[in-house]
């Protein structure tokens, strides 16, 4: 079932990002199912993480268009939506993410994001962590904090919804017990298990991971595994991850992007980008014409 | 999941783009100024001498100028007097005094090596004594005034005086920890937020004759909209950056208020401002007044006590506020911008928001100040708000501990109270003679305390920062892991 083309969450075309002279993705076309585990992968310098830049806002690309649809449907107004120069649906159900600042991707498109250097909020406990994900939902609970101010109830009731979410990712990520600690005080292994609860705190609709398994042992990879689909399975989201680990990537992954020096060098199924002679060429550092070379041996 | 892989695990980051930020954050991270670590008792005094010797070139460099040059007024203009002793003196007093500090004082393992009492200084104290502490200090705070009476009568009114002006520094350093503590925005012009609101008050008092009570939220509301105006356009700015842009806003505010005499009267200032009435009743001798209509005898400690409770209000109100503020989504957000602004917009927290109420909150209280200021003083120019207040604002916050409230009142009890208390003391003239002026010293008192505490406690007074919110027990998070802030 090739999901990524009969219904994408996220659509990426065209996308182009030059920093100067240097073109760190050129010409880009993917497409992310929804419901799918989609994996970005490609040698260092492949320009995987400035995908990511560009998809959650922190990048405005020099060209393309991502578009991200929340519903099946939405898709079929996307081009007039391209024309009208407008960022969105007024519905809320179809996005053009290069259109939009970095904040305005988290809290309308619902797309959270990770770090490949975690970006946790160090002096703060593990449970403010969580809570300042729900800013946006506890901000109108407040009423812009002026019946927050008033402790009014329907502020008190907000905060308990919160506090629940927060305990529920608090006990599915296994920190239940440092919740109340610092979270620069967490070993690295649960710092990045946090940033991600802190992630789907938000309620995301596309969870972007940077290389969430880089720095875990082979053990708490295979934890991150099960905890990878076990958000996919039961919370209706989607997810886009970098990766190096393959390990990680061809167990979980639904469908994956082969990225080198900004291009798109294969895509499709784990089993179909695993016998891709590029793939494999990019991977062993083989010249480009040598490339016929390997393909001849691969398939003798 | 283990504990060996995670502590390996810590220094193995992968490489990317944060990385560069990382390493230059870990590169600033603090390295002892003495790296060397001679090991035969030779080494260490040819490093002490040469160490020595540098820094008695750095004082000759720096007292050759400074004190060994004067200029005296003489006829036809200046001369030169040179002082070559003086100089010769603290050139040598800094070559020894460095010599024997690296010698028996840091030997061989360098700065690190610290005296044992040193270590009992930061140990903190039992939680209960800090709600004891808080609780004593809020009792004394509210009795003062009689306190005074009771125990000084003739000296009552300097220090009531002397509480207002302290009280007027915490509020100030309240109203500054919400954008430098909590939102990490180093803002040296807050000064301007009080002069614009004490000009608030009393222009709209002289012009229109409105009551204080009115004023003053309309002032506070005026430096909020001052607050949001600087913030616009600093938005973008982080760190030196911000901090010069904030000092130069403060200094346009202050000549602005020098130079537009239609509006502001100039540098002669505005004088005769109303003073605020307790319910309809004017402090003044006679029939109608606040004595008169109690019964009792008139004395003019009256309205300085009033002045105390409302300035009292005032500061309990802006604390109150910033507390409670610390605990909603808004304050949270602050305080998440502190640690690390990209975190917050891939959260989806607009931090141009976050940033404007944070300057536009704290701008309003040092606008409450401002009015209180005028109406206490009745008097006001140009020459109250200049960098030196906002200086010492800055101060107050960082020595009392970024984000701390508390810390805020013991270090503006000290550094104000206790420079005020300075000028009295007179067992200092009985030691240095009669001509010892203690306030000549004041600054330099002053520097020494910032120096001190900057060593001894580089966070502030009280370093540690109470989660808004807990699951089991609310743990005081070290100093340690709370961020400074960038911005």
């Amino acid at each position: 079932m090739r999901r990524w083309t009969t219904d994408p969450i996220l659509t990426v075309e065209h996308l182009t990002m030059r920093f100067g002279g240097l073109v760190a993705v050129d010409n880009l076309d993917f497409q992310v199912g929804r419901g799918d585990i989609t994996a970005l992968i490609g040698p260092n310098g492949a320009g995987k993480t400035t995908v990511f830049n560009c998809i959650t806002g922190f990048y405005k690309p020099t060209e393309g268009r991502i578009a991200l649809a929340l519903t099946p449907e939405a898709r079929n107004r996307l081009d007039d939506i391209t024309a009208t120069g407008r960022r969105g649906t007024h519905d809320g159900h179809l996005f053009l993410l290069e259109r939009m600042p970095d904040y305005e991707v988290a809290r309308r498109g619902k797309v959270a994001r990770t770090f490949q250097n975690i970006r946790l909020f160090g002096g703060m406990t593990v449970l403010e962590n969580l809570l300042v994900a729900q800013h946006n939902s506890l901000m109108e609970a407040s009423g812009y904090s002026i019946r927050g101010l008033l402790g009014l109830p329907s502020y008190r009731a907000g905060v308990a919804a919160a506090l629940d979410r927060a305990r529920y990712w608090l006990d599915r990520t296994d920190l239940t017990d440092r919740a109340d600690d610092p979270a620069s005080d967490l070993p690295y292994g649960a710092q990045r298990r946090l940033e991600i609860a802190r992630a789907m705190c938000s309620e995301p609709k596309l969870l972007c991971l940077d290389e969430p398994a880089a720095g875990l042992n082979p053990r708490e990879s295979a934890e991150l595994n099960r905890f990878l689909q076990f958000i996919r399975d039961n919370h209706d989201l989607s997810i886009l991850l970098i990766e190096h680990d393959m390990g990680v990537v061809m167990e979980i992954s639904d469908h994956i992007v082969v990225l080198d020096y900004g291009e798109k060098i294969s895509d499709g199924s784990p089993d179909e980008v695993r016998s891709d002679p590029r793939v494999i060429a990019a991977y062993l550092g083989v010249e480009d014409e040598e490339v016929d070379t390997v393909e001849r041996e691969m398939s003798t | 999941m283990t504990a060996a892989s995670e502590s390996s695990a810590v220094n193995t980051r992968p490489p990317g783009a944060e990385i560069e930020d990382e390493n230059r954050e870990a590169a600033m991270a603090g390295e002892p100024p003495f790296k060397t670590h001679p090991t035969a008792r030779q080494d260490l005094l040819a490093a002490a001498l040469k160490e020595a010797a540098i820094a008695a070139f750095i004082t000759l460099a720096l007292a050759g100028p400074l004190i060994g040059l004067k200029t005296e007024p003489a006829v036809g203009g200046l001369t030169l007097v040179q002082r070559w002793t003086p100089v010769a003196v603290a050139v040598a007093i800094v070559f020894v005094g460095r010599l024997l500090l690296r010698l028996f004082v840091w030997p061989a393992a360098g700065v690190e090596r610290r005296p044992a009492w040193y270590a009992r200084l930061g140990v903190a104290l039992p939680p209960a004594t800090g709600r004891v502490a808080v609780g004593a200090l809020f009792l004394v705070g509210l009795l003062l005034p009689f306190l005074v009476m009771w125990l000084f009568p003739s000296y009552s009114r300097q220090f009531i005086d002397l509480g207002l002006l302290i009280l007027t520094y915490i509020m100030l350093g309240w109203g500054l920890n919400i954008v430098v503590g909590l939102a990490g925005l180093l803002d040296l012009g807050y000064v301007a937020f009080y002069a614009v609101g004490a000009y608030s008050y009393a222009l709209i008092a002289l012009h229109f004759g409105w009551s204080f009570w009115v004023c003053l939220p309309i002032a506070g509301l005026l430096a909020a909209l001052w607050g949001i105006a600087l913030g616009f356009p600093v938005l973008r700015l982080r760190g030196d950056y911000l901090a010069i842009v904030t000092l130069a806003f403060g200094e346009i505010i202050r000549l602005v208020l020098i130079n537009w005499q239609e509006l502001t009267n100039g540098p002669v200032g505005l004088s005769r401002i109303p003073r605020p009435s307790f319910f309809g009743l004017e402090f003044v001798p006679g029939p109608g007044g606040f004595a008169d209509y109690f019964g009792i005898d008139y004395k003019p400690i009256h309205r300085i006590v009033f002045f105390y409770y409302i300035l009292l209000a005032l500061a309990l109100f802006t604390n109150f506020v910033t507390i409670r503020l610390r605990r909603l989504p808004v304050g949270r957000a602050w305080e998440a911008l502190r640690e690390d602004e990209i975190a917050c917009r891939s959260l989806g927290i607009n931090t141009t928001n976050t940033k404007l109420t944070a300057f536009a909150i704290g701008a309003m209280f040092g606008g409450f100040a401002g009015s209180f200021f005028a109406t206490r003083q009745g008097f006001i120019s140009p020459e109250s708000f200049n960098f030196t207040e906002s200086a010492t604002i800055v101060a107050i916050v960082v020595l009392g501990g970024l984000g701390s409230q508390i810390g805020i009142v013991i270090s503006s009890v000290v550094l104000i109270g206790g420079l005020e208390l300075l000028r009295n003391i007179g067992f200092l003239k009985a030691i240095f003679g009669p001509d010892f002026d203690p306030t000549q010293y004041r600054l330099l008192i002053f520097g020494l305390a910032m120096v001190f505490i900057m060593v001894w406690r580089p966070r502030g007074l009280i370093a540690t920062r109470l989660p808004s919110v807990f699951l089991k027990e609310r743990r005081a998070v070290s100093a340690e892991f709370v961020g400074e802030g960038r911005g």
